[in-house]
């Protein structure tokens, strides 16, 4: 397993607080990896380290083994696209208007807008599943169809990493599935999907390689039918609870025993 | 969308672009009739082109109408730079302080210092850097948050306001008169001589912003995705706000602080344009218009006596502020 995008030993914090001590992780290159966890426990901000929103305390972030930090802004943003859990749009924008910022990395002063762009931005619409919303506002649209705009707009950047802050969050269960399939498709085409997400079986059904958080530190990483159980369920999310197979896929699925309070 | 020269214009903006220049000649034209005396178009038409000569039209009305568009311009753009920086669109120079820290640094250099042009400007500058600077070291508290740094701003801008009229009061009785005339912010008396350096800083630091113009947009995303997607949003902000105290500093050395513009024209322009966000032309354009108006309206009211601009662009701006006010509480 080989690995451009790599933490070593972070130690991360917002102000006072320490988030992660010492953590490390390997993503593995061209799998979507899901990272999963109690709210709280430090999923959200080892992403953002990852994408160089954070500066960890201590330890190094490294990409190609070169420290994000290391990068030119526009050089990392093309290797790397993130999407935050509650991204804001300025008012009155449209659409394809959002889409299309997506392309900034890969535009300049005197090239603002290529037939690149142009073909990216379509592309990224038609797969985010919003070719049709092109010149509606943005602010009249549903929380879903929002969520997959800013979806388009991460695809537009064209990047081979794709970071993703609980992308399924405001989608109604089918949306959520068909961003899944969004992402393992791309994951096939050979980009690296790294996403946070809520829902374990849902990670465990699209994921390659699980990553399970607690308190700031990885509990246990690997591909999900070989670290799910019980146990590790009781001790990440303090829950009891069966693990049966899949009936659809046969992954791991965590049906909880808890009832009632 | 037209793409020429790589740009993408919008069709409602480039009609917003040549309603606003065909705005901006009719006032200025007649700007350069109204007077004392009314001059006629022709008249104007034969002084422009050298054809006939006279003093009032091309030293007294022509200076002051450019000063007019110009500097409507320059507050336009300060307004629109400080609000994309707060993403309030309560976050303009004159409401956060600026334009009073500004006039204070002038008032130190009429009263404690010569009064020269050049002092007035530098006075001007430090003042706004100063009131600018301490805005944000008291609004800087784990990250940078607008809404924080217009109120912070609203506080000590009416602490800087307490400060100049303590140094009006301290002042020499002929000094003071004098910086109180010019305290609401006025164009009257305005000459070629008052104008060449503060035309120059302004074109310089407005082809400065357009070129980095499409990272202040794609900033507008907010902090993760701007950086994320390769704004280096710490110089950014450093630029956005030079530029945008140079031009709030630059106008309030010659005409003093003339309130509301900055915080009017991007908003209007913004929604004249339908643009998204905030951007830099409709609000320069808007600006333009809307000063050299107001200035206008601020010769022609009790005429033969002119008010100085600033009370005519309070009294617009006030009604606009009403109107912001009770849309956003709607909103809310």
């Amino acid at each position: 397993m080989s690995a451009r995008l790599t933490a070593r030993e972070i130690t991360l914090r917002y102000g006072e607080r320490v988030v992660s001590t010492r953590l490390s992780l390997d993503v593995p290159d061209g799998a979507f990896t899901a990272i999963v966890g109690p709210n709280a426990c430090g999923k959200s901000t080892l992403l953002r380290a990852l994408v160089r929103l954070l500066r960890p305390e201590s330890g190094h972030v490294e990409l190609d083994g070169r420290e994000v930090g290391g990068y030119a802004s526009k050089a990392l943003a093309k290797q790397l696209g993130f999407l935050p859990q509650d991204p804001l749009a300025p008012d009155d924008i449209k659409v394809r208007q959002l889409v299309s910022r997506g392309r900034f990395p890969h535009q300049s002063l005197l090239a603002l807008w290529s037939a690149q762009d142009e073909e990216a931005v379509a592309e990224a619409m038609a797969s985010a599943g919003v070719a049709d919303l092109g010149d509606r506002p943005v602010q009249e649209l549903s929380g879903g169809q929002r969520q997959r705009v800013w979806m388009a707009m991460v695809l537009a950047q064209r990047t081979p990493y794709l970071l993703l802050d609980e992308p399924t969050s405001f989608l109604d269960i089918t949306h959520q599935y068909q961003l899944l399939g969004l992402l393992a498709r791309l994951r096939d085409e050979g980009r690296t999907v790294i996403a946070v997400l809520h829902d374990i079986n849902q990670a465990c059904r699209y994921a390659d390689h699980l990553v399970a958080m607690r308190d700031g530190r990885v509990v246990a990483e690997g591909v999900p039918k070989d670290v799910v159980d019980a146990a590790l369920i009781k001790d990440v999310f303090e829950l009891p609870s069966v693990i049966v197979p899949d009936p659809v896929t046969g992954t791991p699925m965590v049906v909880p025993t808890l009832q009632g309070e | 969308m037209n793409h020429t020269l790589g740009l993408r214009v919008e069709r409602r903006t480039a009609v917003l672009v040549v309603v606003m220049v065909a705005l901006m000649l009719c006032l200025a034209l007649l700007g350069l009739c109204y007077g004392a005396s009314w001059a006629s178009p022709g008249k104007v038409f034969a002084v422009l082109t050298g054809a006939e000569r006279s003093v009032v039209i091309s030293d007294w009305r022509l200076p002051r109408v450019l000063a007019g568009l110009v500097f409507g311009a320059a507050l336009g753009v300060a307004g629109a730079l400080f609000q994309n920086l707060t993403r309030n669109p309560m976050g303009s120079p004159d409401v956060i302080g600026l334009d009073a820290g500004a006039y204070t640094g002038a008032l130190i250099a009429i009263t404690v210092l010569s009064g020269t042009s050049a002092q007035l400007a530098t006075g001007s500058v430090l003042g706004g850097l100063l009131v600018a600077a301490a805005i944000y070291l008291l609004a800087f508290e784990r990250g940078f948050s607008g809404l924080r740094l217009v109120v912070i701003g609203i506080a000590v801008n009416a602490m800087v306001t307490a400060v100049n009229s303590w140094i009006v009061l301290r002042a020499e009785l002929e000094v003071a008169i004098a910086a109180v005339g010019w305290s609401a912010g006025s164009l009257n008396g305005v000459g070629w001589g008052d104008l060449g350096i503060p035309f120059a800083i302004i074109a310089l630091l407005l082809i400065l912003m357009t070129t980095r113009a499409h990272a202040m947009h794609q900033a507008s995303l907010g902090d993760a995705v701007a950086a994320t997607t390769g704004v280096a949003l710490n110089r950014l902000r450093l630029l956005m706000v030079l530029v945008g105290v140079g031009c709030t500093a630059t106008v309030t050395a010659v005409a003093g602080p003339i309130a509301f513009i900055a915080l009017a024209a991007p908003q209007i322009g913004r929604r004249l344009a339908g643009a998204a966000g905030v951007p830099l032309l409709p609000a320069a354009l808007t600006g333009a218009v809307l000063l050299q108006g107001a200035d206008l309206l601020a010769q022609m009211l009790l005429a033969p006596v002119a008010l100085p601009v600033g009370v005519v662009s309070t009294a617009i701006g006030g009604c606009y502020l009403i109107w912001l006010l009770t849309k956003e509480v709607r909103r809310a």
